[in-house]
């Protein structure tokens, strides 16, 4: 059976993806971030997943207004990566697992979780970051990624809560899949930052790393977090932590820690990282 | 009984919700169509012709015009939709709230270095 073994939790910050493509990862602005995530990426090479389930939220990229879907699953053979205003980030295609996605697909909408099923559409810095920081600049990335997006932009988002539950009902389903699959899931954006309107800029370190123990120790109490505190305590656009919600959920309750990292600034956003591995496994 | 809308408490911040979606829809899909490179082109060739295609409010064109984020922002505008604008203008987030926040983009910097805008006083209408 395939079974869900790591979470992987990184902001998905477009200067982030910028520093890499651009080659000025080791500046002195840079290099305290991409210095911490060395141990990460060798931690990936030791611990390669067949399939990454990849949380994230579109920006503008897959939908526009005109379709808002809360959640969505991206169930084709592969997927292009987005024009977001000045090009493509030169980084390879992503491969699917339409085998996996559509299984979960058909799990989750039975377990009352309605989700959107996406067939055509392009990926964005918010998948498409993450995965740098954990791969580098391979020419084909090493695994397969079902992207999974949350509507975290149009307001209200899903609660903490039904992201919670969600994890839970992502586990249930891929445990039910019969062919043996090493499968990671990974929850993206955050942490506290505001990029719009005269509060722009605000980071909350002490809210941040309240945010970090209580996901690792418990998830459940921190998914009651409302909406306006998200907004209030981590920025407007900090409230797409909600994400992490489903990975951490996803992963069962007993966990180890093998990376936690903090950093402010990363342009705009305090940048979180964390890797966490089923206790069992 | 009403919605909850107490994020209308916290200072600075305007909330995309459907209020300012519903306001600010042509204006973000006119922001959209600038991901094709054709439409980047033509609209840095002639600004004025271009807004004038879509339906937009006399002030929402004054804010892409002028690039007044914040005015784009109270007219509906959504930060994520408004990205695609200021990267046809080959500006960053950074350099982009910067303006927003009324400093220079070396002030704006300098104030993350050191940890960023405080959330003390921060956090309601009614503090700040």
């Amino acid at each position: 059976m395939a079974r869900i073994t790591s979470a992987v939790f990184s902001s998905h910050i477009p200067a982030v993806g910028a520093a890499i493509d651009g080659g000025t990862t080791d500046n002195e602005y840079w290099s305290p971030v991409f210095k911490r995530f060395e141990f990460s990426k060798q931690w990936q090479a030791d611990n390669k997943p067949d399939v990454i389930i990849l949380v994230y939220n579109d920006h503008a990229s897959a939908f526009d207004l005109r379709v808002v879907p809360t959640f969505a699953i991206g169930c084709s053979e592969s997927f292009e990566i987005a024009d977001e205003g000045w090009g493509p980030r030169p980084v390879p295609p992503v491969i699917g697992h339409p085998d996996l996605a559509w299984h979960i697909a058909q799990s989750v909408i039975l377990d009352s979780f309605d989700l959107t099923i996406c067939n055509d559409f392009k990926v964005d810095h918010g998948l498409t970051v993450p995965l740098s920081l954990m791969f580098g600049q391979p020419d084909a990335w090493p695994c397969k990624v079902i992207p999974f997006m949350v509507n975290v932009i149009q307001y209200p988002p899903p609660t903490g809560k039904r992201c919670f539950d969600l994890g839970n009902a992502l586990r249930n389903a891929v445990e039910k899949f019969d062919e043996d699959l090493n499968v990671h899931i990974w929850g993206t954006g955050g942490m506290s930052h505001q990029l719009q309107y005269t509060r722009a800029g605000l980071i909350n370190k002490e809210w941040d790393t309240n945010f970090l123990n209580t996901l690792i120790a418990d998830p459940e109490e921190l998914s009651k977090t409302s909406h306006t505190e998200y907004i209030r305590e981590a920025g407007s656009e900090g409230i797409e932590l909600v994400m992490w919600l489903v990975a951490r959920a996803a992963l069962g309750a007993q966990v180890n820690e093998i990376q936690r990292f903090y950093h402010v600034p990363a342009s705009n956003t305090a940048l979180g990282h964390l890797i966490l591995e089923k206790a069992d496994s | 009984m009403a919605l909850d809308k107490s994020y209308q408490d916290i200072p600075g911040t305007i909330v995309f919700d459907a209020e300012m979606s519903r306001k600010g829809y042509h204006l973000n899909q006119f922001c959209m169509s600038l991901r094709k490179e054709e439409n980047r082109k033509r609209f840095l060739g002639n600004e004025q012709a271009y807004v004038d295609e879509w339906p937009l409010t006399d002030l929402q064109r004054k804010g892409v015009l002028e690039r007044d984020y914040n005015l784009c922002i109270e007219e509906g505008g959504n930060i994520y939709f408004l990205s695609k604008l200021f990267y046809t203008d080959e500006h960053s987030f950074e350099r982009t709230v910067s303006k927003m926040v009324g400093m220079t983009p070396e002030t704006y910097r300098e104030m993350m270095l050191n940890g960023g805008r405080p959330i003390e006083g921060n956090r309601s209408k009614g503090e700040s």
